[in-house]
């Protein structure tokens, strides 16, 4: 029984199917890639995780409970967090901002309003915003305005974002979309490092096979909305059915 | 000190001398000079900075943290307003509970109002909040004259019950707002040398409070909840993300933001008891929009300065006519002097707000900061201008030994 | 039935004013993506256009009129309007007469140029600036032009008469086969309402059947597209925006019989038109104009007595509080297109 379970999901817009009978099981302490061409039903499916979407019919359960119906802040509560394609991350505030709110989501829920103490007096808070600034190699940068920083470190300010928080599932969309190669690399040391020192189930959905080989120890193909294949990187590799609809190395 | 950080210490401190020193900083020129009508120390003028100070602050608190432009705080105001002038009615002429009733009845309307226009964004949130207000005033205007008294205004009269006070004073007349006893109306003048310095009851009831309001600012600013805020500003869809509800928080703040709207209308009508729908239209939401731009949005002493700003400037250049003008240039010769005179009539006097209007344009377009940023930008400039000079200095003190 | 008929007719011409300022709003704000709260000010000084060509053609010069004596046999002096110098009596009385549908000609030229000035010197610069920006430098434009005018013209409404044969009312009723005198209708108000038909059909086709306007309307559609073909946007946002403040100067012109012109209708104007803007939804130009005539009929419906005996006050709140109900349940607007302004 995987951390996350997805059940016989379907999703129409219209006339369209953007997902037909998707199962899906990602095991704990995995890194779990799902690729697939362009309008494979990844983000469809990957909106149907996180509450943006609802599915027409199926499940998805996260820890043996379900997450549809769910708000997008209820199932972030409930252990999942999300990494954007584009760094989301809050502009107008410093890095150690940045750090405190998902704490202070995490410790308080998702509505507590503490509108008489200061931020300053959260010296518990503040020390492990440092520690995960220091893990992600940030801590020189956190008074710096995050909107002025770099894409990369946009990018690892959001990990660091969202891994304080303590996620059970990290949800990764194209991590890597749009950056050079050097920066590529360099997230996917981050990601290894950060799988290396905690335990957290990943989920990423990918194009660049090369992120996806280095780091995924378990792989759905998406394609046309329906799972293809499942397995192993080794096995995807060589797999015919992959390589004829999705790498489009016809043999 | 006050569990307030060195920097906001030093901001609170200085907002405190301001508003307690007002009657000697407000008249700074001796009562017979020529300058004495750039003089503001008058206790109904003086009240009336404080009070919009903290209409202002509170606007601040909703648009500078979130960046939700209301154009409809007036209702909120107006509100506070009639509900104070209906505890005078009802209650007693003692200012402290018409206060209390103001801030709640101004409370609820916010809560009400905010639950819905809050279901929206942007400029829609805007208009929402507009078209509240602006049906707050045309009812006020017309069905609920019953309670507003229409047109022409809530006042008290002198057949009203006051149950804990009395209808009317031993020689028949209508008993003023006090603070136990104490008279908002009274107050003392002092003459040094040439300058009259005026102390009132209700100017130095509204400072407090002021103080107090901008206190409760300060501290909400610094707090996790008004960190929320601004990330509610910054990325909604990440703090959605990291698992917080926003509309919770932007109700919070609205609602606390109405509370003190309903304050300062209250403290209006506490000053002077009468309440008009005038109160709650949509140009009285504009005032407070200018004030809190002009000042510095999200800052936390710009409002404050936004509000005394318009406030002095509306009293002095309201008073300016050509007899004034005339008097200035009497230097130049005579055609030159009309010339002058004529290009300048137009911006005081009842052309005030032409003023203001460009005034605001200029600080929009210009110094998006408003007046606090224009202060921080001289500051700089004045600092690296010196260090500027220490090096140019260094520079020339080693040349000769090379 | 017959009640019915002339409160939908009540309703027209105030509903015309309506959707000739929203037009013009969402023209401006469909193709530059700018929020204009001074669009009000432009109806306004339309209104005053038509104000200053009245003052302009009664400029007259003081003759002595040896055939009529005061009171102690002095001759008069009268005013003699220098039209009547140059086209004659007559001719010159018909001309001031007719002043308000002449000043619609003179509004044209005079709108265009202070709509391409305001986008020139001020509106260009926030394009890229927040919507909130916007919203507060044009605010503070609009009371700048609001006491400009009022510097110029006085606090006090300026009575602004329509030609006389105009004067009269029409009598509906007649012709719809009830009593005399039920529903009657003043002929000027029929003629605001046609004028606002025509104008605003008159958009409409310049928009559909000109190229011009085929790139204003795929501007509108999709802003990034049309810029990337390389097509000049920028001359053709000053134009639109010229054209926007031709519309609602034209709107105020021929408003100003209706009601006598003061330097503060725009802004209560303004504040009416941004709701029917939102609940005819953000960028839609049939929205606006249908929100319009909707809202303006709606209005002159909840002050009929019936109505105001079951609700009271209701006439004062009813476009507030559809407009409310509107976005709340509709929040794109009647006919409002997906992804304006959701952000």
């Amino acid at each position: 029984m995987g951390i996350l379970e997805v059940k016989d999901v379907n999703k129409r817009f219209g006339g369209l199917k953007a997902l037909s009978d998707v199962n899906l099981s990602v095991a704990e302490n995995t890194v779990h890639a799902i690729i697939g061409p362009n309008g494979a039903g990844k983000s469809t499916l990957l909106n149907c995780l996180v509450g943006k979407l609802i599915p027409d019919t199926g499940s998805v359960m996260f820890d043996g409970q379900s997450v549809l119906g769910r708000k997008p802040y209820e199932i972030t509560q409930m252990g999942i967090s999300r990494v954007f394609q584009t760094p989301e991350i809050f502009g107008d505030l410093t890095v150690m901002e940045n750090m405190m709110i998902p704490l202070f989501a995490r410790r308080d829920g998702a509505y507590r309003l503490r509108a008489f103490r200061s931020v300053d007096s959260e010296a518990e808070l503040r020390s492990r915003a440092e520690a995960m600034l220091e893990d992600v190699k940030m801590l020189d940068k956190r008074n710096m305005h995050s909107a002025s920083m770099s894409r990369g470190d946009k990018r690892r300010l959001e990990m660091a974002m969202c891994l304080v928080q303590e996620p059970r599932l990290l949800l990764l969309d194209e991590p890597t979309a749009g950056m050079a190669r050097a920066d590529t690399n360099n997230t996917i040391d981050l990601l290894k490092e950060i799988k290396e020192k905690r335990d957290i189930t990943m989920a990423i959905i990918e194009h660049d096979m090369h992120v996806v080989f280095s780091l995924a120890d378990r792989i759905t193909v998406l394609a046309q909305g329906t799972p293809l294949v499942e397995d192993s990187p080794e096995n995807i590799k060589g797999h015919p059915k992959v390589r004829e609809a999705y790498l489009g190395e016809a043999a | 000190m006050f569990g307030l950080g060195k920097k906001d210490t030093t901001v609170f401190v200085v907002v405190i001398i301001l508003a307690l020193c007002a009657p000697f900083i407000l008249n700074p020129f001796p009562g017979n000079s020529s300058l004495a009508q750039f003089n503001a120390g008058y206790p109904d003028l003086m009240q009336r900075f404080v009070i919009f100070g903290i209409f202002a602050i509170g606007f601040n608190l909703l648009f500078g943290l979130t960046g939700y432009l209301s154009f409809g705080h007036a209702a909120f105001l107006g509100a506070g307003s009639y509900a104070a002038v209906w505890m005078f009615k009802l209650l007693s002429m003692n200012v402290i509970p018409a206060i209390l009733l103001s801030m709640i009845v101004a409370g609820l309307f916010a809560v009400v109002i905010g639950y819905v226009s809050l279901r929206r964004s942007g400029i829609y949130f805007s208009i929402l909040t507009l078209a509240f207000a602006q049906m707050s005033y045309n009812l006020a205007y017309s069905v609920l004259t019953p309670i507003t008294n229409g047109e022409t205004g809530l006042q008290i009269t002198l057949d009203d019950p006051r149950i804990l006070g009395a209808s009317a004073t031993a020689d028949g007349g209508i008993p003023v707002t006090n603070l136990f006893g104490l008279e908002m109306r009274h107050f003392t003048t002092v003459d040094i040398a040439g300058w009259s310095f005026n102390f009132s009851v209700g100017y130095y009831l509204c400072a407090v409070i002021m103080i107090l309001a901008f206190y409760v600012a300060v501290r909400i600013f610094r707090s996790p909840f008004g960190m929320m805020l601004r990330a509610i500003k910054s990325n909604q869809q990440r703090l959605y993300y990291t698992g917080l509800n926003a509309r919770p928080y932007t109700l919070a703040v609205f609602v606390i933001s109405g509370m003190y709207a309903g304050l300062a209308g209250g403290l209006l009508a506490s000053m002077d008891p009468l309440a008009g729908p005038e109160r709650m239209q949509w140009t009285a939401s504009g005032e407070v929009v200018l004030m809190t731009i002009l000042g510095g949005a999200g800052t936390l002493i710009g409002p404050v300065l936004g509000a005394g700003f318009i406030k002095y400037f509306e009293n002095i250049f309201s008073k300016i006519n050509d007899g004034v003008l005339h008097g200035w240039f009497s230097f130049l010769p005579d055609g030159l002097e009309n010339v002058v005179i004529t290009l300048l009539h137009p911006f005081v006097g009842k052309g005030w707000h032409l003023t203001l209007g460009l005034m605001f344009m200029l600080v929009v377009i210009f110094l998006p900061g408003g007046l606090v940023e224009g202060g921080q930008r001289i500051a700089k400039a004045l600092r690296r201008g010196r260090t500027e000079d220490n090096g140019a200095a260094r520079k020339a003190s080693h040349e000769p030994a090379e | 039935m017959d009640a019915i008929i002339l409160q939908i007719l009540n309703g027209l011409d105030k509903g015309s004013a309506y959707a000739l300022i929203a037009l013009g709003l969402t023209l401006i704000f469909g193709t530059l993506g700018v929020v204009n709260f001074a669009h009000g000010a432009l109806f306004m000084i339309g209104a005053f256009c038509a104000v200053t060509l009245n003052r302009i053609l009664t400029l007259s010069h003081q003759v002595v009129d040896e055939s009529r004596k005061d009171f102690l046999g002095n001759p008069l002096k009268v005013d003699v309007p220098y039209v009547n110098d140059w086209f004659g009596e007559a001719a010159g009385a018909t001309i001031i007469d007719w002043s308000v549908p002449l000043a619609i000609l003179f509004s044209i030229p005079v709108m265009i140029a202070i709509g391409v000035i305001m986008e020139r010197g001020l509106i260009k610069h926030f394009y890229r600036r927040p919507h909130a920006d916007q919203i507060l430098v044009t605010f503070g434009l609009a009371i700048v032009l609001q006491e400009i005018i009022k510097y110029f013209y006085g606090a006090n409404p300026i009575p602004t008469p329509a030609p006389d044969v105009f004067r009269g009312s029409f009598d509906f009723g007649v012709l719809l086969g009830f009593d005399p005198n039920v529903i009657i209708y003043p002929y000027w108000r029929l003629v605001y309402f046609a004028f606002a038909a025509l104008i605003v059909g008159a958009v409409f086709a310049f928009l559909q059947f000109t190229t011009f306007g085929m790139v204003v309307r795929a501007g509108m559609a999709d802003r990034e597209t049309v810029g990337l073909l390389g097509i000049n946007i920028d001359r053709r946002f000053t134009i639109m925006f010229g054209l926007a403040a031709a519309v609602a100067g034209l709107a105020g012109v021929m408003y100003a019989p209706i009601n006598s012109p003061n330097y503060h209708m725009g802004m209560d104007f303004l504040v009416l038109s941004f709701v029917v803007v939102v609940v005819g939804g953000m960028g839609s130009l049939p929205g606006a104009v249908l929100a319009g005539f909707v809202l303006g009929v709606l209005e002159s419906f909840a002050s009929m007595n019936e109505i105001k005996s079951i609700l009271p006050g209701i006439d004062q709140i009813i476009i507030y509080l559809v407009a409310i109900i509107i976005l709340l349940t509709r929040p794109r607007g009647l006919m409002g297109r997906k992804g304006v302004m959701e952000d």
